[in-house]
């Protein structure tokens, strides 16, 4: 993952002006669909730093389980394999597949792997009209069946980020659908739990007094 | 001078009146008694307030001697926070920079926590406690993270040391922290105003003025104020030099604390070490005053309550569920 640094203006502004640099927000935060993926953008750019969006590198690369003369893993595109199979639509879960991927999970409804990648270009993914989109811009794709999670995304209410939560006075970085959820197997992953505060008042009652 | 000399005075004297009044009258046991009585009363007294003669050693005469923080001026202001600076760079031997901004005009912090989000890992509770310099022995942190049977909404069926892999399927998860009240009752309380709401919003305590009489721990609905039992213990270089004066410096021993939406970062414009730690993004920070702030589209387009609603404190701080 890399985080896509959009230009920020380095135009500090007064705190006079926090507040008409707060309602300009609504550009970037707002209904518009256009600026979920190039947020750097807004009405009054000299008052207003960017909201970035973290974006993965491009086609991931799948290991072809030998390595190298010097023990790395050889990877490979997935257009190296992909171009010369013929696309199977019904291809759904890993035992579906006779090599590669059968390590994987898979759950995540009941789309099949051709719902989301592109049998045109295996470099890319598509979108349910069949258009084609990068893999940079997978949040386009997710977006398309999760809407209310989207809209809340925008909204900063959904989604962790991290910076400022004032644009006049500092940028926002956020995270994309993929960084939290594995597209594969979306479901949130359990965690344990490795901090606990000691509270005094949960210890057992005292009884030598 | 003892009974018996009065005694003598008083008979040898040709001339009582040209005495001193009180040496002019007749010793009898009951005067005797009343004197011997006064200067044993006078010498407990003298013992008991002893304390206040001496200043303790662990407090420098200019911290005996400062005033409310409200009253201070701005230069007031530089030299106690350099004095803070410099004890601590004695004391820890860490360089810190104390500073205290001021709250933004305008601005009134509301914070939200989606609990169908939240799934009690308790990384925000870490982070507070890295963030704002907590006692490392106990784990102090400024949030506590209940973790509650579907279904009910009693706070007392939660606990919070639970130890397993979350989130738990019949369980959820519930972080509890200072809700900022409008209404405070710890405000309310403290008999000596060391602590106070700030105009953003954000209630505040000034750890120099505290006793540490806790009336603001038995007080709060939330049970969200900690006290210092214990000089809060950190390695020096897991001190976070980047402090304010009345939110994260290191406290001293016998005080009051209690979370303050890291002031020292949001009043910079930053989001709060909670917010940006928290693997879920189950939090939702802003602006309550800025109609297209994150926390107002929350409260517009999610069924959003309080806690504790019916005690009238009037919290800034939201949970909500999805859809």
């Amino acid at each position: 993952m890399i985080c896509l640094a959009i230009a920020c203006d380095d135009s500090a502004s007064p705190e006079t002006e926090t507040k008409n640099a707060s309602k300009a927000s609504a550009n970037e935060t707002g209904e518009q669909p256009a600026p979920l993926l190039a947020t750097g953008e807004s009405q009054n750019p000299a008052t207003r730093f960017a909201v970035s969006i973290r974006k993965p590198l491009g086609p991931p690369k799948v290991s072809t389980g030998l390595q190298d003369m010097h023990g790395n893993l050889v990877l490979a595109a997935c257009s190296t394999c992909h171009t010369t199979r013929p696309p199977n639509h019904q291809n759904k879960l890993a035992k579906d597949l006779d090599e590669f991927h059968s390590e994987m999970q898979f759950s995540h409804g009941t789309i099949s792997c051709l719902s989301c990648h592109n049998e045109r270009d295996y470099d890319a993914l598509k979108l349910a009209d069949g258009s084609r989109v990068e893999y940079a811009d997978v949040m386009l794709l997710c977006a398309q069946c999760h809407g209310p999670q989207m809209t809340a995304y925008q909204h900063g209410a959904h989604g962790g980020m991290t910076g400022y939560w004032d644009l006049a006075r500092g940028p926002q970085i956020k995270n994309n659908c993929i960084d939290c959820h594995d597209p594969h197997a979306p479901k949130f992953p359990s965690m344990q739990p490795t901090f606990k505060p000691q509270d005094r008042f949960l210890d057992p009652p005292r009884t030598d007094h | 001078m003892t009974a018996d000399d009065n005694a003598d005075l008083h008979q040898s004297s040709p001339e009582p009146s040209r005495l001193l009044p009180i040496l002019n009258q007749p010793a009898t046991r009951r005067t005797a008694l009343k004197a011997a009585g006064a200067a044993l009363g006078l010498a407990a007294f003298g013992k008991a307030v002893s304390p206040l003669w001496s200043i303790p050693e662990n407090v420098s005469v200019d911290e005996f001697l400062q005033q409310h923080y409200k009253e201070l001026s701005d230069t007031d202001k530089q030299k106690v926070f350099a004095r803070l600076e410099s004890e601590t760079q004695q004391k820890l031997g860490v360089e810190i920079t104390i500073s205290d901004p001021p709250p933004i005009p305008g601005v009134r912090y509301g914070y939200a926590i989606n609990l169908s989000k939240c799934n009690g890992n308790g990384a925000c509770m870490e982070a507070c406690n890295k963030e704002n310099n907590h006692h490392r022995g106990v784990q102090q942190s400024y949030i506590r993270v209940l973790e509650l049977p579907k279904g009910t909404m009693d706070m007392e069926a939660g606990n919070t040391t639970y130890d397993h892999t979350v989130p738990q399927d019949d369980k959820y998860y519930m972080p509890v922290q200072c809700q900022q009240c409008d209404n405070p009752p710890c405000v309310t309380v403290c008999p000596v105003e060391a602590t106070w709401k700030e105009e953003d919003g954000i209630v505040v305590v000034d750890y120099n003025w505290c006793i540490g009489c806790r009336y603001c721990e038995a007080a709060c609905p939330y049970h969200a104020r900690r006290f210092n039992w214990e000089e809060p213990e950190i390695p020096s270089d897991e001190i976070n030099p980047d402090q304010g004066y009345l939110s994260n410096r290191v406290r001293p021993q016998g005080t009051m604390e209690k979370c303050h939406f890291c002031l020292h970062r949001t009043r910079e414009g930053r989001l709060p070490a909670c917010l940006e730690a928290c693997p879920t993004g189950a939090r939702v920070f802003g602006d309550l005053n800025d109609p297209e702030s994150n926390i107002n589209w929350v409260l517009q387009n999610k069924r959003v309550f309080v806690l504790k609603e019916e005690l009238g404190t009037q919290p800034s701080f939201f949970y909500f569920f999805d859809s």
